[in-house]
């Protein structure tokens, strides 16, 4: 007889879930994979390449048609040039229309050859920097300016292509060694920690003493949570702007305010001095994300079991004693969630920054150091590299983040 | 320490110098005029006037009142808590005079509540302390958010001369009437701000519906099907949160320079929702989650398919959730500056954001760009403030993005 077993495997329905299921992930992870995976692929692929934000576009012929001079020394000017200056580009050739009321006087160049009307030239190859001239002398048979109009008006068309360095298959790792060869990498990475480390520890004891404060009903007490998280809410770029213009040294009501009070004597450069700025920005950082931690601290205080504070109270604990012994330890758990999450993301964090202080006087954290060495020193390459090191360390963190969170329920 | 006569004064004056200071500090604010908080003699007022409040029982309301009053009275000569300057209309004085005689009593009574004069007990020394600390607090907080907005808004309401003949006169000649209001006609007529806050809202409102186009279905599909890599794909969800936004933007940038999308509202249109799908599937996964499964099971047993499960009992029943998503993703798409400010250069397609960044040059005066930074605040403080229950909720679901 033989004996009945238990199903093995997945069954029908199983699968026929697992599909809709996939299904109905599908468009979004399509879009994450090109928009997340796919350029941060990119970002690694160009760290190792040397590539400028001039290389955006691939070297390619760049050409100029003028008509020069009057009567006999009428000519048809072309200039060509490449418009790289290290790669060099083959297969250049040019075509153009002559314009009616133009006839050629001499014959043309080896290179060129002339079909009807239709003009086609071929430069063979150029290297960097080349720059070729095709000088046609010309017949007008009718008003020379407006044939200038015409033959300018009408653009020759180019062919030719160089190598793009973005598709070439060679590396380098220059971008990674001058990076960290240069003492300014280093003082970056402690800009960068300092800002972190105090951003979130300031911003979580600042939404802990907050959510104390509110921890408690009364009228009004939704206004003043709304209030509370104003900073949060506004754009970025508006706090940003006005608290640069409150503390701007000439005309920011900060300095009025500190030199009528009789404390500075002269107006301070709160964002321009080297210490002081990055302190600056940490503090920014601290205002604008404290209500983050406090909603979520304040979340987890009202869902705190009050019948622990009652048998509290009929022991006798004094308030200081509830909420060292009770409140922290029930705490502990979102605020370790809140540290790791908020000293991912304050480190991550480049608007603040950028909009502030431009990254100068001392504030350069790693993410501005990307913008810098991409867009203001235009070495994408080198931006790049500096990205990948980013990616690294944020790497090590999600490994912490994970590792701890699997012991923390909830997030 | 633990004295009635020690904790009062002690606390007493402590408070005095916070009174003082926040009192000067508003004054400033209010008038541009000279109030400067006297911090040594603070602390010697608010010492005497904390022993008073120990020492004379509540009965005694008369005494107490009348030493806030001569503290108050103090700063019309040079030795009181605050310090007013000559130039000081006689209205200003009389305000502050009253308005601190009055703060420090109420206030004082509340902290000192119960305090006798003699020892105290570790119940009402700790009780003390932290209604200290309570009334401290409220004052700190509010004066740190209120003052940057208040800065913002009232600096733009004035001329470029007036802010540098005074940049702490933030008093609003009423005068002006319309006129007052100059650099926001200025925005809107030679700034074009109308047409880049057109732009905003309506790419805010495109990027929330795609959000939620993709999002829903997805956070389904993770909250309620078994299938194999389900865990991984909803700790990858959280992995994408943690890539910073400038590393993608730069080779972001480098596509759509190369596309052609660069500089269009379609490539701004594209690239938002996918910042913003993930923090949205986070949130709705959380919510279908906590929904009882027993409804849906129901309507499968009534012959519905899982997609029509899904759009006639799901999406009803998560239509909270669904205005906190949105409200939330209307929010980071509306504040948005980054990937604006790298993708767009050409002024008829700017967003808002990328409109009051423009404004920041030093060939424009300061009250346009206060007033760019008013008008980019004020609609999503208005959603904000209308919808503050959702917007909270929303925040505290999945605001593990910053």
């Amino acid at each position: 007889m033989s004996t009945a077993h238990p199903p093995s495997g997945s069954g029908a329905l199983a699968k026929r879930e697992a599909r809709l299921a996939w299904a109905l992930l599908a468009p979004t992870m399509i879009s994450i994979s090109l928009v997340v995976v796919l350029p941060l692929l990119a970002i690694i692929w160009i760290s190792f390449k040397p590539f400028t934000l001039t290389d955006l576009r691939p070297p390619a012929p760049i050409v100029r048609e003028s008509l020069r001079g009057e009567g006999d020394n009428l000519r048809l000017e072309y200039r060509v040039r490449n418009s790289s200056q290290e790669l060099a580009i083959t297969g250049v050739t040019l075509s153009d229309t002559l314009p009616l009321g133009l006839t050629l006087k001499e014959n043309l160049p080896d290179h060129c050859y002339l079909t009807n009307r239709n003009l086609f030239c071929d430069f063979g190859d150029m290297n960097g920097g080349d720059r070729e001239k095709l000088r046609l002398p010309v017949l007008a048979t009718s008003d020379e300016s407006a044939l200038e109009e015409l033959a300018e008006g009408s653009k020759p068309v180019m062919t030719g292509a160089g190598p793009s360095v973005l598709t070439s298959f060679e590396f380098s790792s220059e971008n990674f060694t001058r990076l960290f060869d240069s003492d300014e990498f280093w003082s970056v990475l402690w800009i960068t920690l300092f800002y972190t480390v105090f951003g979130t520890l300031g911003a979580l004891v600042m939404g802990l003493f907050a959510a104390l404060l509110l921890n408690k009903s009364f009228r009004g007490q939704g206004f003043i949570r709304g209030l509370y998280l104003f900073p949060y809410v506004a754009p970025v770029i508006a706090v940003a702007f006005t608290w640069v213009t409150l503390f701007d040294p000439f005309s920011g009501s900060a300095n009025a305010l500190l030199l009528q009070m009789g404390l500075s004597q002269s107006p301070i450069n709160f964002f321009g001095e080297r210490p002081l700025a990055l302190i600056m920005v940490t503090v920014f950082e601290i205002w604008r994300y404290f209500p983050l931690s406090f909603l979520f601290i304040l979340a987890r205080m009202q869902s705190i079991d009050t019948s622990m504070y009652e048998a509290a109270d009929m022991d006798g604990a004094s308030p200081f004693q509830k909420f060292w012994l009770l409140s922290i330890p029930q705490l502990l758990g979102i605020l370790s969630v809140l540290f790791l999450l908020r000293f991912i993301w304050t480190f991550n964090k480049f608007d603040d920054i950028f909009l502030l202080t431009g990254g100068n006087a001392g504030t350069r954290t790693l993410t501005v150091n990307v913008y810098e060495q991409a867009f203001a020193i235009s070495n994408i390459g080198a931006g790049a590299a500096v990205a990948v090191v980013i990616l690294l360390c944020l790497l090590l963190f999600s490994f912490v983040f994970f590792r701890f969170i699997s012991r923390e329920e909830g997030l | 320490m633990r004295n009635g006569y020690v904790t009062g004064p002690i606390l007493g004056a402590l408070w005095l110098v916070v009174i003082a200071s926040t009192l000067a500090v508003t004054m400033s604010f209010a008038t541009g005029a000279l109030f400067r908080p006297q911090v040594l003699f603070s602390l010697i007022w608010g010492a005497l006037i904390g022993f008073s409040y120990v020492r004379f029982p509540v009965q005694n309301g008369l005494i107490r009142l009348a030493l806030s009053a001569a503290g108050a009275l103090a700063c019309l000569t040079e030795v009181g808590p605050v310090l007013i300057g000559p130039e000081v209309t006689l209205t200003s004085r009389l305000i502050t005079l009253v308005a601190f005689a009055a703060i420090l009593h109420l206030s004082l009574q509340a902290i000192l509540f119960d305090v006798p004069y003699a020892t105290l007990t570790r119940h009402e020394f700790e009780a003390a302390v932290i209604r200290f600390c309570t009334g401290f607090g409220y004052i700190f907080f509010t004066a740190i958010v209120v003052i940057p907005f208040y800065v913002m808004v009232m600096t733009s309401l004035k001329s470029q001369q007036e802010l540098l003949q005074n940049p702490l006169d933030f008093s609003i000649e009423l005068s002006r009437g319309w006129d007052l209001f100059r650099s926001y006609t200025e925005l809107f007529s030679d700034f074009n701000f109308g047409g880049y806050l057109w732009t905003s809202f309506y790419i805010s409102v495109l990027t929330v519906f795609i959000t939620l186009l993709f999002s829903v279905p997805g956070a389904y599909a993770v909250a309620r099907f078994r299938f194999r890599g389900q865990k991984a794909f909803s700790r990858s969800i959280l992995l994408i949160y943690m890539v910073p936004m400038i590393v993608l933007a730069l080779p972001i940038y480098i596509a759509f320079s190369m596309t052609g999308l660069r500089n269009s509202i379609l490539g701004i249109v594209m690239i938002y929702p996918v910042t913003t799908v993930p923090v949205a599937l986070y949130m709705l996964q959380g919510y279908f989650r906590g929904l009882p499964t027993e409804v849906e099971e129901a309507g499968l047993m009534d012959g519905l398919s899982r997609l029509s499960v899904i759009w006639k009992i799901t999406l009803p029943l998560s239509l909270p959730a669904m205005a906190s998503v949105s409200l939330y993703v209307f929010m980071i798409a509306w504040n948005e500056f980054l990937l604006a400010f790298m993708l767009l250069d050409d002024p008829s397609k700017f967003t808002l954001t990328r409109g009051v960044s423009m404004l920041n040059s030093s060939e424009i005066p300061r009250q346009h760009l206060m007033a760019g930074a008013v008008i980019a605040t004020v609609p999503i403080m208005a959603l904000f403030l209308g919808l503050e229950r959702f917007m909270t909720k929303g925040l505290t679901a999945g605001s593990v993005k910053g």
